[in-house]
């Protein structure tokens, strides 16, 4: 029973990990969401014969290959404002942080845990996304992987912060889902779901390109044409990671 | 009775003192005071809304008192709150777990988060779990959840444990069952602190009781003394053979209180009342059909501390 390598509160935290990704694993629909409806989205998306053939005002690239940076996104947008803003209000709504926070644990350790989860999630889910593109429709792979995993892991920071923001902020689960599903559809506008970034009219892509998951979009494109990413682009997705982090750590609600 | 509070060289392992806390402008805890032994279990009784609740919060650490002493084992629940959460087991009164997560993960997770936890097993099989070990939270019922959470608040192997509604919801069989595992708990040398509003539970379980009410201590003692002090701790009830006017029964000594109803007459008072009327009637000799003295309850004892305000 005892541990005897780990101090406690370090096999303490191995546990309380333990126990929120066995939980992880029992939730489908975040399961589907994260892992399997975006990499699912861009297989279906490249069966549209037109997907597959070169389009001049994309810059003689496919649509398909402008769609897997979409795609790797929209797993990092359904993380940030789908997944995590019910449960974390789930978690203060029932009492869970307060009952934890009687025992020698914080309850900054559950969320710790839901952030470590739910950020693997969206990267497993873009690495899905791009192993999809380059088997099943010959997308390559990032020119600029560095400048690639850079922009991304800045955009789940940036996604968790906002999972956690408004996981904060609402007062219970149901809210939480209806608050992050109105933010959710606005932010997968921003990737270029409907309408590639590159594409939209001057104003729209100016406004655009200042939202984090606009310019993550716009930065994800750069690394795979083989570029460093703008700093420009980086900067408005590090700024908006900084900034939402900055408020769910100000304004989070243990209960 | 064992006697508390004369233990002598000591500390109290609970100690509060003219502790304070309002919302919203409203006196919540107004200046609560006591001490608890090691070893002792004490209850902490009152109406609803009357502070109890808050109180054990700020022994929890969940609450900041607005002014007074809090202290656990000597710490202070805020500024030493890892210690303090390391000597006290706490079931609160309303939370819940993750709904996914089974009893046994539950069991394991809690025993891991101390440093020299108990063995979750045997205390599963003592509150009646093993047979829900893989039963997810959702699917307990109310009394399997409530005997989860008090295992969650032993398995840390716990110095004190705040109990806080422990028998809501149970049946009267595992309410009897938790009550027996509570004084195997004392038994084994850990503090029971127990927020209640059900009689016969603090009767049955405890050594001493604060009542709170109105944010206030409005008496501590041992459920013997409580009932003891009232005015009215002997009920003497009869239906006299010939009419009594009410002249000779105000002559009684101690009388509390007098009621009559179809020609009986029931009489609150003390032990010195009954001799009296015992006496009274031989003078008299006035036969008393189905005469019956019975000790006050603590419900109304209760009653009588908590309805003086109003």
């Amino acid at each position: 029973m005892t541990t005897v390598t780990a101090s406690p509160t370090a096999s303490a935290r191995v546990a309380v990990l333990r126990a929120e990704a066995r939980l992880f694993l029992r939730e489908p629909g975040t399961l589907f969401w994260v892992l399997g409806f975006p990499p699912l989205l861009l297989a279906i998306l490249g069966l549209v014969p037109a997907f597959r053939e070169a389009d001049d005002g994309l810059g003689g690239l496919r649509p398909i290959d402008v769609y897997v940076p979409v795609t790797v996104l929209v797993a990092v947008i359904v993380v940030g404002a789908q997944a995590m803003p019910p449960l974390l209000a789930g978690y203060r709504e029932r009492g869970i942080l307060r009952r934890m926070s009687t025992t020698p644990m914080r309850p900054s350790a559950l969320l710790a845990a839901q952030m470590w989860l739910h950020g693997a999630a969206a990267l497993v889910s873009a690495a899905l996304s791009l192993a999809v593109g380059r088997l099943c429709y010959d997308v390559g792979l990032p020119d600029h992987a560095l400048g690639y995993a850079l922009t991304l892991l800045l955009a789940v920071a940036a996604a968790l912060a906002l999972g956690a923001l408004l996981g904060a902020r609402v007062r219970t689960a149901r809210v939480a889902t209806a608050v992050g599903s109105a933010v959710f559809f606005p932010m997968l506008f921003s990737t270029g779901l409907w309408m590639p970034v590159r594409s939209m009219p001057d104003v729209m892509a100016a406004v655009v390109e200042r939202t984090p998951f606009g310019a993550a979009a716009r930065a994800l494109d750069q690394a795979q044409a083989g570029g460093w990413p703008d700093a420009a682009h980086l900067a408005v997705v590090a700024g908006w990671a900084a900034l939402l982090t900055v408020a769910a750590v100000r304004w989070f609600r243990w209960e | 009775m064992t006697t508390h509070g004369m233990a002598g060289a000591s500390e109290p392992v609970v100690e509060v003192s003219e502790l304070r806390k309002s919302y919203g402008g409203r006196n919540v805890v107004d200046g609560v005071s006591f001490s608890v032994d090691e070893g002792e279990i004490f209850g902490i009784l009152g109406p609803n809304g009357a502070g109890k609740t808050t109180t054990v919060e700020c022994l929890e650490g969940l609450r900041v008192p607005d002014s007074g002493r809090v202290r656990v084992a000597g710490l202070d629940p805020r500024a030493d709150h890892d210690a303090v959460t390391r000597v006290l087991g706490a079931q609160l009164q309303e939370s819940e777990l993750q709904p996914k997560l089974t009893v046994r993960e539950a069991l394991e997770l809690y025993a891991s988060l101390y440093p020299s936890p108990l063995d979750w097993r045997p205390l599963a099989e003592r509150l009646g779990l093993t047979g829900k070990l893989t039963t997810r939270f959702s699917g307990l019922s109310g009394g399997q959840k409530q005997r989860l959470f008090i295992a969650l608040a032993l398995v840390g192997a716990p110095r004190v444990v705040v109990l806080d509604e422990l028998t809501t919801g149970l049946d009267p069989r595992a309410r009897r069952d938790t009550w027996e595992l509570i004084e195997d708990v004392r038994a084994g040398g850990v503090t029971v602190l127990l927020v209640t509003h059900f009689m016969e539970e603090a009767q049955r379980l405890c050594d001493r009781i604060a009542v709170i009410d109105g944010g206030r201590v409005t008496a501590l003692d041992t459920p013997s003394g409580l009932v003891a002090r009232m005015a009215r701790s002997t009920v003497i009830s009869f239906t006299p053979s010939t009419p009594l006017d009410d002249e000779e029964l105000s002559a009684l000594p101690a009388l509390a209180s007098v009621e009559r109803r179809d020609g009986r007459i029931t009489l609150g008072g003390t032990d010195e009342t009954v001799n009296a009327v015992v006496s009274l009637l031989a003078r008299r000799r006035i036969t008393a059909h189905q005469l019956r003295v019975t000790d006050a309850t603590l419900d109304e004892a209760f009653l009588d501390l908590t309805a003086a305000r109003d």
